[in-house]
């Protein structure tokens, strides 16, 4: 814990979690910026860092923090350039010895499926007025052009819906980006993954089951992406709109341009968040149709429904937000806008916004790892209460980009990987290289740190067999 | 016209990229920063076909934010045109505002033609610069991976 003494114009701590192996590591970019993200006006509690976290811009990747609904902020670099960037994670009834000799048309069909890299473009053709609708009502949208099943919302972080969120609010830039973009995967470190877990591998039998990971061997996919070049401009629309009058309109004085923000209640505050939100939803579609493709494509692979096949949707996160939430602090009921920025929420058991399949044990929490070493299912804690039940959201980089494309080839990577069982589609062999396993945290350490800290509890891991990347 | 150079600074960004560009003159400054900025997309730049044309117009209050409209004007046009470019020519000039004429070439992105690499999200205004030293001009970007 950093007191608030630590900095001037701290005006709340700053708490950061991990083992002290990770905190030793964490770069000093970490400190710096979540004790920066402390001075912001109406913060309540503290500024917290999660495990997973490292140097960002503004709020460290890995930032959580809460402000007043009514006197706090909405800052974009709270959030991040790619909103609602989140994971989608889907089961089958299908093993692995059944998938094997059928992963290499399996990862085929899915890259070209799923377009993935610099620029590409979603099947959806939509028109103006049709992207409109789809910021405004995400995933809904999807369902009822029968790209989903209905069933797909209820297993979505807010049913795949902002509500709010108005276009006018957008940009035409942010619309020329995003709108054909829907259904594209985009790049850097945004996968989709076919994975299995092995029985060592399942550590809650219970809320295993009741997520639908029942047997040792069983394939699952998962994904992560968001909400592409739409998302991006918009952070950048208002990051520059909140420059111009953070200070000479609203006197709170620039650390950090990053840190832009202007009052949630203040023009330029609702109109950010009304925005904001149909990134977020245009995200929660653009996963909802990639989910639709997966499904054609393993049906036409094993010539089965994807009914049949069990390919039921677990759940979808999203790890780079700010949603306005009821918690108790000191106490007292208090409706907070919360900013997850790399981090993910975590309701606890018995939660109300917890689909009522999932109360018991708490809300499924997906936790993307490296290409080659594996990712995480968990649940929500009581315990994350003092975090407004957010935890971590992947394994966070320690090697730079640069380094990693020294130390690694893509296509040295792509066969190694492929004598470890692991099938790799990528549209850039540079850019497959950059993501190499070592140039990530180590993410058994991160997840059981939020177990530790009594965050969230591990339910399964999960390890790649195929992987198609952009 | 004559270009300037640039250098990745890996110590800068873990997760994403980041640059210095330099040049003689403020053209040249900004020139590098488009190269930099290409490489990153595509990393053999050399590569890139002339096949179209297109005049990036910008104008902003100072130099720092003229060379981030240019960069993510370069960006916008990445996702909303399916374009790569280069920067062949920039002319720079000090009126009202100072403003900025580019004259750019390139491709449409193709995965079977080019060897891509990682998608720019967005041109961050974190630790952003772009000055004049009195040896020349010098800019520091970071790039959203």
């Amino acid at each position: 814990m950093l007191p608030p003494n630590y900095k001037d114009g701290m005006l709340v701590p700053a708490l950061i979690y991990g083992t002290e192996k990770l905190i030793n590591d964490m770069d000093k970019g970490v400190f710096e910026q979540v004790t920066n993200v402390a001075t912001l006006p109406g913060i309540v509690r503290a500024a917290f860092c999660m495990p997973d976290g490292h140097w960002g811009y503004g709020f460290p990747i890995g930032g959580v923090a809460a402000f007043d609904a009514e006197e706090g902020v909405i800052s974009p670099g709270g959030i991040g350039f790619d909103i609602n960037c989140g994971m989608r994670l889907v089961t089958t009834n299908l093993t692995v010895d059944e998938v094997e000799p059928r992963l290499d048309a399996l990862v085929d069909r899915l890259y070209h499926q799923v377009p993935a890299g610099v620029g590409a473009k979603g099947f959806l053709k939509t028109t103006v007025k049709e992207f409109n609708q789809i910021v405004e009502r995400g995933a809904a949208w999807c369902i009822e052009r029968g790209f989903g099943w209905a069933e797909d919302l209820e297993r979505t972080e807010h049913r795949g819906c902002l509500e709010g969120a108005n276009h006018l609010d957008v940009s035409d830039k942010a619309v020329e980006r995003g709108h054909n973009q829907v259904g594209t995967l985009g790049s850097g470190n945004h996968y989709l993954e076919i994975q299995v877990v092995r029985e060592k591998n399942i550590f809650d039998k219970k809320a295993a089951e009741v997520m639908g990971v029942r047997t040792p061997g069983q394939v699952v996919i998962m994904f992560h992406c968001g909400s592409r070049g739409f998302g991006h401009q918009v952070a950048t629309d208002y990051l520059m709109k909140f420059l111009r009058v953070m200070t000479s309109k609203y006197g709170i004085p620039i650390r950090d341009r990053e840190l832009a923000c202007a009052p949630l209640k203040s023009p330029e505050g609702t109109a950010y968040f009304s925005a904001m939100k149909c990134a977020v939803n245009m995200a929660f579609a653009n996963r909802q149709l990639i989910l639709h493709r997966i499904r054609e494509v393993f049906s036409d692979v094993f010539g089965r429904s994807a009914e049949e096949l069990g390919m039921h949707q677990v759940y979808d996160v999203c790890h780079n937000t700010a949603k306005i939430e009821t918690h108790e602090v000191n106490g007292e009921r208090r409706k907070l806008l919360v900013h997850r920025k790399g981090a993910t929420r975590a309701f606890g058991p018995g939660m109300e916004d917890v689909p009522e399949r999932y109360r018991d044990i708490g809300q499924p929490v997906i936790i993307g790892g490296s290409m080659e070493t594996g990712s995480y299912l968990l649940v929500g804690q009581a315990g994350g209460a003092e975090t407004f039940f957010s935890t971590c959201h992947g394994s966070g980089r320690v090697m730079s980009r640069g380094e990693a494309k020294r130390r690694f080839r893509g296509d040295q990577l792509l066969r190694d990987m492929r004598e470890r069982g692991i099938h790799v589609r990528a549209v850039s062999m540079p850019g497959l290289a950059e993501e190499a396993g070592g140039a990530y945290k180590d993410i058994d350490e991160v997840v059981l740190a939020t177990e530790i800290a009594g965050l969230t509890k591990r339910v399964a891991k999960f390890e790649p067999i195929g992987n198609v990347k952009g | 016209m004559e270009r300037g150079r640039y250098e990745y600074l890996d110590d800068m960004a873990t997760a994403d990229v980041a640059f210095r560009a330099y040049g003689k003159t403020l053209e040249e400054m900004l020139i590098a920063a488009s190269d930099a900025t290409l490489e990153v997309m595509l990393p053999e730049p050399e590569t890139l076909e002339a096949r179209v044309k297109r005049e990036i117009r910008v104008s902003a209050e100072n130099a720092e934010m003229l060379l981030y409209k240019l960069l993510e004007e370069l960006v916008y046009l990445k996702d909303a045109e399916q374009l790569l470019l280069r920067v062949e020519r920039i002319e720079a000039r000090q009126a009202a505002l100072l403003e900025a004429t580019a004259e750019c070439a390139g491709d449409t992105i193709d995965a079977e033609k080019y060897v891509l690499g990682v998608d720019v999200k967005a041109v961050t205004m974190h630790l952003f610069s772009a000055k004049n030293t009195g040896a020349g001009w010098e800019a520091q970007v970071i790039l959203d991976i």
